[in-house]
């Protein structure tokens, strides 16, 4: 780069840490972003560096994001909470005004939106990724307070539901039982309760060799299944129980009292440490706020991510129905980009531009052994989104130790440059 | 690296031409070669490889002719047009 660059770079990045200067533009579009995490952040930054010209604003409660990705590393040991746990300085530094608040209600045909702390902010379009809410009393029994028992660990917050859960893992003698109870489709992250089961293991195996992994499942089947079963039987034996749907595995009702995960045809299994994944729906903003269908999740169209009854909305991440597309941080990452850039083209009067969606989700099913699944995804017929054909897929099953080290490093890289991609 | 810098002085020099931006197909790749495609250990660097080197890599990972941990499932989801966009993208870049 030469000296010349760099000065004018300089001299740009001084405007950028005083956002005051460039709100006084009046012409400037208004681009609001609810939500810190992976669709938001990355959004919010995206928005910053292709688009020099529009005024972005985030809100976001946490002044602090603790990511769901690698919090399964917590729990085997290999992570610390502040290795997951990221800052919006960054962003405030590329120029994005970030509020600390809670978006509360929409005003779609005023273009304005009202926080919990009283303040309104007008937009010109707004970009919706607050992810998910858990469905309290889907599963019997499993309320708020519940889950201070039998963690969910499946919403990050401040963290604390994943360090009550490693914290319980620490406290039972070894021989226990770990239960894990797993819902049906559809859900955020489709490996990672089987990533998390791995990860329990390779604690478990370090520390309480004789303990037991229960995990009951709505499901028949799940993600990159054959390669996880190979790997709990080529690293932790007999240590881990998968009971499918078709084999009472579907838990129904939780008893948080007497730690019990009860199933559909009533059989009680006692455990001593219960995670319990429940169903889920996209965010309250978002089904508060009539934008959301019957099933709980928001009807977007799949080349703009614009709410089909409300289109200067745009909907990404775990909030929206994007099946086959699984609900994965990259795809939150993928598709904020093509939302944004949607977006700032109907300001500009332009035609949306062409969309292609990216996914890999790792998963270490140990601390040297990474296994993934690939996804490249497209806008298709009748407002669909279709993977493309003799794409993507699976790693190759098979003893391949070489393969899977270099998987559990390449998804240490991806952690790294994700974030990166949020929050620098 | 300047390609981007330039994208952030532009509000004071001057209107940035439209095809300076990335092709949001070059966006898929930063998740895991860092922004900008800078790399990030142990995953290479896609910034200044020559475009032909690019395109070349994307389709011998895509026909199957050269061994792949997972850029071979990758390439195989992306068109000639995109490929060689991405490609081109990297190769401005410093
Ligand atoms: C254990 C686990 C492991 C995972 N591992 C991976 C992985 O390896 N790879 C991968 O790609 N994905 C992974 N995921 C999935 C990934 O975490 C989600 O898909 C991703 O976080 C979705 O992004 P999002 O922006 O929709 O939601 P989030 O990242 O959850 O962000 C939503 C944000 O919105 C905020 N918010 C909510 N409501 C409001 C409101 N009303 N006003 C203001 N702010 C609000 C929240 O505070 C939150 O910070 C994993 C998930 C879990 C649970």
């Amino acid at each position: 780069m030469t000296l010349l660059t760099r000065r004018a770079a300089l001299a740009a990045a001084s405007v950028l840490a005083a956002p005051a200067a460039l709100r006084a533009q009046p012409a400037a579009a208004r681009l609001l972003v609810i939500g810190g995490g992976f669709g938001g952040a990355s959004a919010a930054r995206f928005a910053r560096v292709t688009y020099p010209d529009i005024q972005v604003t985030l809100v976001e409660p946490l002044t602090r994001f603790v990511t769901c990705p690698y919090g399964n590393l917590l729990l085997g040991g290999f992570k610390q909470i502040g290795d997951i746990t990221h800052s919006y300085d960054g962003l405030r530094a590329r120029g994005v005004t970030v509020v600390h608040d809670w978006a509360e209600a929409i005003d779609a045909p005023g273009k304005r939106v009202r926080l919990r702390g009283g303040q309104t902010l007008p937009y010109d379009k707004l970009i919706l990724s607050p992810g998910i809410a858990i469905r309290w009393g889907a599963l019997e029994g499993y309320d708020e307070a519940a889950s201070q028992r039998m963690p969910h660990a499946w919403v990050p917050g401040d963290g604390s539901q994943t360090l009550l859960l490693r914290r319980q893992l620490e406290a039972m003698p070894d021989g226990g039982t770990v239960g894990f109870a797993i819902p049906d489709n559809p859900f955020r992250c489709p490996p990672g309760p089987y990533e998390r089961i791995s990860m329990v293991a390779a604690y478990l195996k370090r520390h309480k060799p004789r303990s037991k992994i229960l995990a009951l499942d709505a499901k028949q089947a799940f993600s990159k299944q054959g390669l996880f079963q190979d790997g709990w039987k080529a690293l932790y034996g007999e240590m881990i129980e998968w009971v499918p749907g078709n084999r009472d595995g579907k838990v129904v009702r939780v008893d948080p009292r007497e730690m019990v995960l009860e199933s559909e045809f009533g059989v009680k299994h006692k455990v001593d440490v219960a995670n319990v994944i429940p169903p889920q729906s996209a965010a309250a903003i978002v089904t508060g706020n009539g934008l959301a269908e019957a099933n709980g999740w928001a009807r977007v169209n799949t080349q703009t991510f614009a709410s089909v009854t409300a289109p200067d909305i745009h909907i990404v991440g775990d909030a929206n129905n994007g099946a086959p597309m699984p609900k994965s941080g990259y795809i939150a990452n993928s598709t904020a980009k093509q939302a944004v850039a949607s977006a700032i083209a109907a300001l500009r009067g332009q035609a949306a531009p062409e969309a292609v969606y990216f996914n890999t989700c790792y998963s270490h099913v140990g601390e040297d052994y990474g296994i993934s699944i690939v996804g490249v995804f497209r806008p298709g017929p009748n407002n669909s989104f279709v993977e493309v054909p003799n794409s993507g897929g699976v790693s190759p099953r098979g003893d391949l130790p070489q393969q899977r080290a270099l998987e559990a490093r390449y998804a240490d890289a991806w952690y790294a440059a994700i974030t990166r991609d949020m929050f620098a | 690296m300047a390609l981007k810098l330039l994208a952030f002085a532009a509000p004071l020099l001057l209107a940035l031409p439209a095809q300076a931006q990335a092709p949001l197909a070059a966006q898929g790749c930063l998740g895991c070669h860092g922004p900008n495609g800078a790399g990030q250990a142990p995953v290479p660097a896609l910034t200044g490889r020559p475009a032909a080197e690019t395109e070349a890599l994307m389709k011998a990972f895509r026909a199957n002719e050269r061994p792949a941990t997972i850029m071979g499932r990758i390439a195989r989801g992306y068109t000639d047009a995109e490929i060689a966009a991405v490609a081109a993208h990297f190769a401005a870049q410093r």
